[in-house]
């Protein structure tokens, strides 16, 4: 790439000539403020926060342009520290203000806002503009998603995340001047559009316009009634984003302190849902053999992701015979420690509540279909993200960086290396690849680690031979993450192009550790750390020095299986473990029917 | 939101529409034009108008809506058989366009953008109309009534019933 030569605050320096003069800056060591730039998603100069003064070779620029939108040209002189510079975003930072619902106290974002350390760094020390604020919506219809245009500052972050990187567009902005709001179509609830509830709008929100529905104190609640035994389940994704709420750098692998600080929130017990995601690469493993074997629906598609779940269901519905029935990891464990355990232990299942800690916020909606119930008692009774535990722990006033390593309860705490990759994209084909490829050559191999369908590439294929009933059989995989990538591929296997045997699809892109649950990781932090790599890594790294790494060479696997399931897909897994899918409409309107019999004509 | 349109007895506008989307070029921007056409064999562009453009095109509903509300000149309200515009242009403003305004919507009981509940009438505040001579200018349909005294509004409004 061509260089051109700038100056900025007085500093020469020489960079490619397609960098933006925000790019320059932060290669010269100087820091613009930035409120709606988020890398790669959102460059619109909406905000004006980072705003410079510029004069090139000596005629100055007409106003401060923004720099997030400004490429550099040779002999470029840019003041990013001027009076003028700073009194303008100052006065921007107030403009936003005016019309921001300023709770900051008592906001679900206090401490993780961007608005408010910008405010905070810009030194704002007053709002100078009073006046009308824009018609407050509080939408806290759905389980899992709440928006309050109250906080919305209109940077347009959560738009571009749910268009054009996820591929959906559930939010835009609406109506015109004063009176926009960034909302669903026909203020439709969050719950009554087609939304899946990956939650990346709020991973990309500066604020608290969107956040998941809190269910902290249901669980307290649990937690002090001496009639319950309250276990809880922790997602393998949720060890690698959870020290991030203390401060800790991301992708800090905590599992040891998660589990001590679990035990002094007082949880009776403290398991990991990868237990059960072992158990669910034999379930889904033998449903995939059986469906090669027996010429049923292929290619058959993961359903742990609830996420992607909605989006099939959704969007994708002729594709809804090819999810795997099996529930996800979250679920089972529910249904293993409701049955199976409560049995062991002498507990009636009505007295037990389980809790999950998630990466994800789909999860508390998938925790409440009907669906997921057997015999009338829930699988699971509350969902909590990676940020709520953070704020139980430190509500339970725990110093959780001062915490000693502690292990997971016996026996719904025993887990794989397999189990734990279930976190990162790619990490479930590869934990049924690890088993599939041992029970069909019928060894024990040594090769376990399938590279090719790691790491952030939008769409990863492979293919294995195995031997399938004594013939060499090419199984042709694909894995993908994001909802965008998984219509890429369903519209291949659709139009006919591709054909694979299994497919992983994560809604999220980069996989759970990337999940709508996770912690925040503000704008500024994403320019020089990727949470999605940082976090599987994280994972990969605990996988590597686990000494069981295999889902099938789980002992307590074992052993549910003989004292209790007796065999994968037999008749008891699949009234606990497995279930069906129903086809959700769009944007349901009074004349549905009428409506569908048009669009098929 | 507004009443649902009879979608089996609509059929043939919605084949009009379907042919219209059919024959753009596909490789630009095609929405505005979209629903410019749809508003012309509508009237407006109802719930179900912006399902079936979305359906279509695979521009997402939020998209298809953001753009509807944003521009006047769409309209997710039925239009009366005539629109009554009243001018709010410099000229027509300061010859008290918004008295006529407010006894324009006291008579026929709506607001701004609204439409009567017979479908006769729908009021606009439209801009400058051209014959600042004549303010306060107001039309109705095509006819053009200047130099307005509120107190004639029902008279002149009774014309058309």
């Amino acid at each position: 790439m061509e260089k051109v030569n700038v100056t900025i605050n007085g500093k020469k320096i020489s960079v490619p000539s397609d960098y933006t003069v925000l790019f320059a800056a932060r290669e010269a060591g100087i820091d613009i403020p930035t409120l709606c730039y988020l890398k790669d998603i959102n460059e619109i100069a909406a905000c004006r926060l980072c705003v410079v003064e510029v004069d090139i070779k000596g005629r100055p620029m007409r106003n401060l342009p923004a720099s997030c939108v400004l490429k550099v040209e040779e002999g470029m002189n840019i003041r990013t520290n001027t009076s003028r510079v700073r009194e303008a975003v100052r006065t921007n930072l107030e403009l936003i203000l005016a019309n921001h619902n300023r709770e900051c106290l008592t906001c679900f974002r206090n401490g993780t806002c961007e608005l408010q350390k910008l405010c905070d760094e810009m030194g704002v020390d007053d709002i100078a503009y009073e006046g009308e604020k824009r018609r407050p919506i509080l939408d806290q219809v759905s389980m899992s998603i709440v928006r309050d245009s109250s906080k919305c500052i209109l940077c347009g972050r959560c738009v571009n995340m749910c268009k054009q990187v996820q591929g959906i567009g559930i939010l835009d902005f609406t109506r015109r001047g004063f009176e926009t709001e960034i909302a669903p179509a026909f203020d439709f609830s969050m719950a009554d559009s087609p939304c899946v509830y990956c939650g990346q709008c709020i991973q990309a929100c500066p604020v608290a316009a969107l956040r998941e529905r809190t269910n902290i104190d249901d669980v307290w609640d649990a937690l002090e009634d001496p009639e319950k035994f309250v276990v809880v389940q922790t997602a393998p994704a949720v060890r690698a984003s959870l020290g991030e709420e203390f401060g800790m750098p991301v992708g800090t692998r905590v599992t040891g302190k998660m589990v001590a600080a679990l035990r002094r929130l007082g949880f009776d017990k403290v398991f990991d849902t990868d237990f059960t995601a072992d158990l669910t690469i034999l379930e889904e493993g033998t449903e995939l053999l059986g469906r090669i074997k027996n010429g049923g629906k292929l290619p058959m598609i993961t359903s742990c992701s609830p996420g992607w779940i909605r989006y099939c269901e959704t969007f994708y519905p002729e594709f809804v015979e090819n999810l795997s029935s099996c529930k996800s990891p979250q679920q089972m464990f529910g249904a293993i420690a409701k049955s199976y355990y409560a049995k062991k232990i002498g507990i009636d299942p009505k007295n037990m509540v389980v809790v999950s800690i998630m990466p994800c916020i789909a999860k508390k909606t998938e925790a409440n279909r009907l669906e997921m119930q057997v015999d009338g008692i829930r699988d699971v009774d509350f969902s909590l993200t990676t940020r709520e535990l953070g704020n139980m722990i430190k509500q339970g006033r725990v110093d959780f960086k001062k915490l000693s390593d502690e292990n997971f309860d016996l026996i719904l705490g025993e887990y794989s290396g397999a189990g734990v990759i279930f976190g990162a994209t790619g990490g479930v084909m590869e934990a049924a690849l690890r088993t599939v490829a041992d029970v069909l050559t019928g060894q024990d191999l040594e090769n376990i680690e399938y590279h090719v369908v790691r790491g952030l590439d939008g769409v990863k294929e492979a293919s294995v031979v195995l031997p399938v009933d004594g013939v060499d059989t090419e199984i042709k995989v694909a894995v993908a993450h994001g909802t965008k990538n998984a219509a890429k591929v369903l519209d291949a296997v659709k139009a006919g192009e591709k054909s694979y045997h299994f497919i992983e699809i994560m809604a999220c892109p980069g996989g759970c550790v990337h999940g709508g649950g996770q912690s925040h990781v503000s704008a500024k932090e994403r320019l020089d750390v990727n949470p999605k790599v940082s976090r599987a890594n994280a994972l990969y790294a605990e996988d590597a020095i686990m000494v069981n790494r295999k889902s099938h060479k789980n002992p307590e696997i074992s052993k549910l299986y003989a004292e209790f399931l007796v065999e994968p897909n037999g008749h008891l897994s699949h009234k606990l473990l497995h279930t069906h899918y129903k086809v959700k409409k769009q944007y349901q309107i009074e004349n549905q029917d009428d409506f569908e019999e048009l669009i098929r004509k | 939101m507004q009443k649902a349109i009879d979608i089996k007895e609509n059929t043939d506008k919605f084949e009009e529409l379907l042919r219209y989307i059919e024959s753009q070029d596909k490789s630009q921007g095609i929405l505005m034009q979209t629903l410019h056409k749809a508003q012309e064999i509508f009237g407006y562009l109802p719930i179900e108008v912006q399902k079936f453009i979305s359906e279509k095109t695979k521009i997402p509903m939020a998209e298809i809506y953001g753009v509807a509300t944003f521009y006047t000149q769409f309209s997710l309200e039925p239009k009366g058989q005539y629109t009554v515009g009243v001018c709010m242009g410099t000229a027509c403003y300061v010859k008290s366009a918004q008295l006529v305004l407010d006894r324009l919507q006291q008579e026929l009981k709506i607001k701004v953008g609204e439409t009567t509940e017979d479908n006769v009438f729908s009021i606009q505040a439209t801009r400058c109309l051209g014959c600042c001579g004549l303010a306060p200018v107001m039309m109705i349909g095509e006819d053009v009534y200047g130099k307005v005294d509120p107190k004639d509004i029902p008279n002149i409004l009774k014309n058309y019933r």
